[in-house]
């Protein structure tokens, strides 16, 4: 590797990073990829460990094919030496062109010309009574289990939420042999037919979801009201809710897996300076870049971290935005034309998901006061609205005076609920309320993995 | 196996059996569990809130939410849902008294 090639560190190795990497090493350059996962693939083609046997066929169902060449082609440029691999290791800063990383080994600081964010997006969760017990799982978390442990988290499980992932997971349960007792969708049929000629840009997309709602029969409720999750000390025991005629129901049950489609990983995007700006559609911050995914300051954005398009989505503007980063370099960048036609009807199908399953706002605002916000630390609904009252309805002072945000996941599961509450405290939009600003590190760390010796 | 866990296992039965130390007892995992699948095969939480009564089991399974930390007897802190167990490893579901 010569010493002059210029230095590109690419953060994430699911489906945009793999062929983020792919794209530089085509041009010659030798990227390194630091990533969480122990081998790559990402959350949507994670791979189990050892001494599993289940096919990628089983594991992955109709997206087989697709994870099968993702793997391929990225432990291929591996073991060529083509790239350096990062694995199991979790980038924790951005400062002036250096990534702090920190890893099985210890803490080491990665040095970059270009940086390429490809960091994902987690399940999207709105707080309903109840949800600090244990056994409320996110949707997200459901699957990994089942797909890179062969577990179902309980022995009768009930899925809310609304968006692909809650027809997905339902599915993948009730196929692997899991005891789901019940499915419950919070956007009513009218508003999911709302986004039918949307959806309809990717008819196979669309039918495949269809079949699979089927699967789950009876078990499928759209346009629930969520009112708690019942549980004593020891975790989760009903799932108490109304149907779509307002009749009270209660399922018994020992797990919940919630979700309300994806929010995107933002936090060192935050970091490297990216500006961000509130989008009405997904109902959340996202990055501001170009259509490529240039961000400016030499730092690129693709996949869900970016725009929220799903494992194909991601693929492509994995590619944008090394072409991007290699025609800012001076260097032959693949021309970039078919992709972006293909994004842009990636994109309005995204717009019918958005449409179709939205953020259940409603729902949030109402929260009983002594209803947890923060699981992390069991702030309370109260203690947000209390919060405005005090300060101000401005995101950061709602988490500097309600603690809401500051807890172990840094706000990643209670931001959006918060800036949902205090926006109708405040009497404003939640765009008016802003977002909380990303704080290194953005894992907790270990101090002494940052002590040097004498 | 101990069956009266939180986890039902429903596919890759076949793996090399092993065990570790939870809270002092003796208990049986399969090689590839994380520590968390490992825990919860037999048990039903992983820790207790330190801010409420309840007890958690973890949220995201994705390395993102911080909730499943659990101990070692010796070494660090580790989060159940990315760390793999291995043999003999000891484990706890409260910090060790020398633990801020």
């Amino acid at each position: 590797m010569s010493e002059t090639l210029p230095r590109v560190a690419i953060v994430g190795a699911g489906p945009a990073g793999i062929r983020a990497a792919a794209t530089l090493i085509e041009a010659g350059l030798h990227p390194v990829v630091i990533d969480e996962g122990h081998s790559a693939g990402g959350q949507i083609y994670r791979r189990p460990p050892a001494e599993f046997v289940r096919t990628p066929e089983q594991l992955y169902g109709s997206e087989a094919a697709k994870a099968r060449a993702l793997h391929a082609l990225f432990d291929r440029l591996a073991a060529d030496g083509r790239l350096t691999h990062c694995a199991a290791s979790s980038v924790v800063a951005v400062h002036e062109g250096r990534l702090q990383v920190l890893g099985e080994g210890g803490a080491q600081m990665i040095s970059y010309d270009r940086l390429i964010l490809a960091t994902g997006a987690s399940d999207r969760v709105a707080p309903v009574a109840g949800w600090q017990s244990a056994g409320v799982y996110s949707l997200g978390a459901a699957q990994i289990a089942l797909k890179a442990q062969g577990v179902a988290l309980g022995r009768r499980i009930v899925l809310i939420g609304s968006g692909p992932l809650l027809t997905l997971v339902g599915a993948q349960l009730v196929k692997a042999g899991a005891d789901v007792a019940a499915v419950l969708d919070t956007s009513p049929w009218h508003r999911q037919a709302r986004g039918f000629w949307q959806l309809a840009t990717r008819p196979i997309v669309a039918l495949r979801g269809l079949a699979l709602r089927a699967r789950l029969g009876g078990r499928y409720h759209a346009g629930v009201t969520l009112e708690r999750i019942e549980a004593d000390g020891k975790g989760v025991m009903a799932m108490c809710w109304r149907d779509a005629g307002g009749r009270q129901r209660l399922t018994q049950c020992d797990t919940i897996g919630m979700g309300w489609h994806l929010r995107a990983e933002t936090h060192l995007a935050d970091l490297a300076g990216c500006a961000f700006s509130y989008d009405e559609q997904w109902r959340q911050w996202l990055p501001k870049t170009d259509r490529m995914g240039r961000a400016g300051n030499g730092v690129y954005l693709a996949g869900d971290g970016l725009r929220l398009l799903g494992a194909d989505g991601a693929e492509i503007a994995g590619r944008l935005a090394a072409a991007a980063c290699l025609a800012d370099l001076g260097l032959p960048a693949p021309c970039a034309s078919a992709d972006l036609r293909k994004l842009a009807r990636l994109e309005r199908f995204a717009g019918g998901l958005a449409c179709a399953f939205p953020w259940p706002a409603a729902m949030v605002r109402a929260l009983p006061d002594d209803a947890v916000v923060c699981r992390c630390e069991n702030v309370s609904a109260a203690d947000v609205r209390q919060s405005v009252d005090l300060g101000s309805g401005e995101a950061n002072r709602v988490k500097a005076l309600s603690r809401a945000g500051m807890g172990r996941c840094q706000g990643r599961y209670c931001q959006l609920a918060a800036v949902e509450l205090a926006a109708v405290q405040a009497g404003c939009t939640p765009g008016a309320v802003g977002r909380f600003r990303g704080q290194a590190p953005v894992r907790p760390a270990p101090i002494g993995a940052f002590l040097r010796e004498g | 196996m101990i069956a009266a866990g939180r986890i039902v296992r429903l596919a890759e039965r076949d793996r090399t059996q092993l065990h570790f130390f939870l809270d002092g007892q003796t208990r049986t995992a399969l090689a590839g569990d994380t520590v968390l699948t490992a825990m919860l095969a037999s048990g039903h939480a992983l820790r207790k809130s330190e801010f409420g009564p309840e007890w958690r089991a973890g949220f995201c399974l994705m390395g993102a939410c911080q909730d499943c930390w659990v101990w070692q007897d010796e070494g660090p802190r580790m989060r159940a849902c990315s760390a793999l167990i291995a043999e003999g490893m000891r484990l706890r579901t409260t910090p060790p008294e020398s633990w801020p």
